[in-house]
């Protein structure tokens, strides 16, 4: 089983402090073809959580018959067969969400972050664990990715929610600004994506340099000094 | 390591190392072939679903009463439609006589890439409507040849085509107005709209020289 601790810091592992996309800088590749837009760039991560988690827990299960040497491959195999495996299945049972999700479900394959996570942490952890751990990488891809494409979206075209009507029909993107807004296309381009991802990098280093700044300057009331309820010191 | 404690010599951890990756090529191969021969007939019906869809995107069930998909026509590469393999041509009929032709073209001077379109052209010459079915073109600029992707939802642009014939018109009037013709294009993105336009007049001319042909 799982404590609530251990739960947290794989939650926060995956959302913040081993963010796949902003610490790790693994899986550029989907990552700059797909988010040009907002609903793109959620829908790629929903995708990933889907087969990140489902590797973990399968791989993991698997971990104590995989030998050291040949780690490698047989993770290779089980993830692109679960892909496939994944791709078929949703495409034969729930045909109307393959249509919006199913062309992001292959581009998961050239992802390395899945690779990546299964060798760091499914393969030395137990199944749950490691299934959570793939979630939390998606979720944590799920707002960067999502904030990078709407960034991208938004200057770009001057629209936020895009596509939307293909997920939820009936729904219209916002036209954010002036309808006549001429559009930049560097923001839709790929270096666009690295330009905004940089800044998005810098603002994460920026935030936790603060933080320890801070903590450097206010000493946090020091776990060495005895509990308060001593009725000692003062 | 190997049970009885002893580090095992290389080639019996070879041969051991490869048994099990061979086990787990097995396992594996044998689930994924499992799934695909159990999803195998949906994926097939809902294709062919698709297609049927597709069709109708292009060509107004009203048009015609037999089912194209079983009427199709294989034909050599074609170079008016721009296409290098050979291709399928759907014939669409109505009591018998024949109403349109569905063809698939491409337009290989996209932007980035080959635009593939999906159209019908009536047995008259006159174009139904056409879809591109695949392109590359620059998000947010020239993916408007795409309804989904056109802010402009009463008239899409690709519908501009609607009803016309290449016969009818003039090769000077077949172009996007700013080369002088009367299709509408959007500004900065131009060269998607020339290559669609130029493709569809190159595949609905040939449909129309090769009539006899085609409905044999």
């Amino acid at each position: 089983m799982m404590t609530f601790d251990e739960l947290r810091r794989i939650a926060g592992n995956g959302i913040w402090k081993q963010n796949s996309s902003l610490v790790q800088i693994l899986g550029m590749c989907p990552l700059l073809a797909v988010t040009t837009n907002l609903v793109n760039g959620v829908m790629l991560s929903l995708a990933t959580i889907i087969v990140m988690s489902l590797s973990g827990a399968v791989i993991s299960a698997l971990r104590n018959f995989i030998p050291h040497e040949i780690r490698i491959p047989v993770f290779i195999l089980i993830v692109a067969a679960l892909v496939t495996m994944v791709d078929l299945l949703f495409n034969a049972s729930l045909h109307e969400l393959y249509l919006v999700l199913g062309i992001f479900i292959p581009l998961i394959v050239t992802n390395c972050l899945v690779l990546a996570r299964v060798e760091a942490f499914a393969a030395k952890n137990p199944p749950l664990q490691s299934a959570f751990d793939g979630a939390f990488m998606g979720v944590g891809m799920l707002w960067t990715l999502g904030l990078l494409g709407g960034m991208r979206e938004l200057i770009g075209n001057g629209t936020l929610f895009s596509g939307i009507e293909l997920v939820v029909p009936g729904l219209n993107h916002w036209q954010l600004l002036p309808a006549d807004y001429p559009g930049f296309l560097l923001a839709v381009l790929p270096p666009g994506a690295f330009i905004l991802l940089g800044c998005m990098v810098a603002w994460k280093n920026w935030v936790e340099a603060r933080a320890l700044e801070r903590r450097r300057q206010t000493p946090p009331p020091a776990p060495a000094v005895p509990a308060p309820t001593l009725p000692a010191a003062s | 390591m190997s049970p009885s404690g002893k580090m095992p010599t290389a080639p019996v951890m070879a041969a051991r190392t490869a048994v099990i990756l061979i086990i787990f090529v097995a396992v594996f191969t044998g689930l994924l072939a499992a799934v695909y021969l159990r999803t195998q007939p949906t994926l097939e019906a809902t294709a062919l679903a698709e297609k049927t869809k597709l069709i109708n995107d292009v060509l107004p069930s009203s048009a015609y009463d037999n089912n194209p998909l079983q009427d199709a026509l294989q034909l050599p590469a074609i170079a008016a439609f721009g296409l290098d393999e050979p291709s399928t041509v759907y014939r669409a009929r109505r009591a018998g006589e024949p109403a349109a032709v569905v063809l698939e073209a491409v337009a290989p001077d996209g932007y980035s890439g080959k635009i593939r379109l999906l159209m019908a052209v009536g047995s008259d010459g006159k174009i139904y409507g056409v879809r591109v079915t695949q392109h590359r073109e620059t998000p947010g600029l020239g993916d408007y040849i795409e309804p989904k992707k056109d802010k402009n939802k009463e008239r899409p642009w690709i519908t501009q085509f609607n009803d016309l014939s290449p016969v009818d018109l003039s090769e000077r009037e077949w172009h996007v107005k700013k080369d002088g013709g009367r299709f509408d294009s959007i500004a900065g993105a131009t060269v998607t709209p020339r290559a669609v336009v130029k493709a569809i007049r190159r595949a609905a001319l040939w449909v129309a020289e090769n009539r006899e042909q085609v409905f044999q």
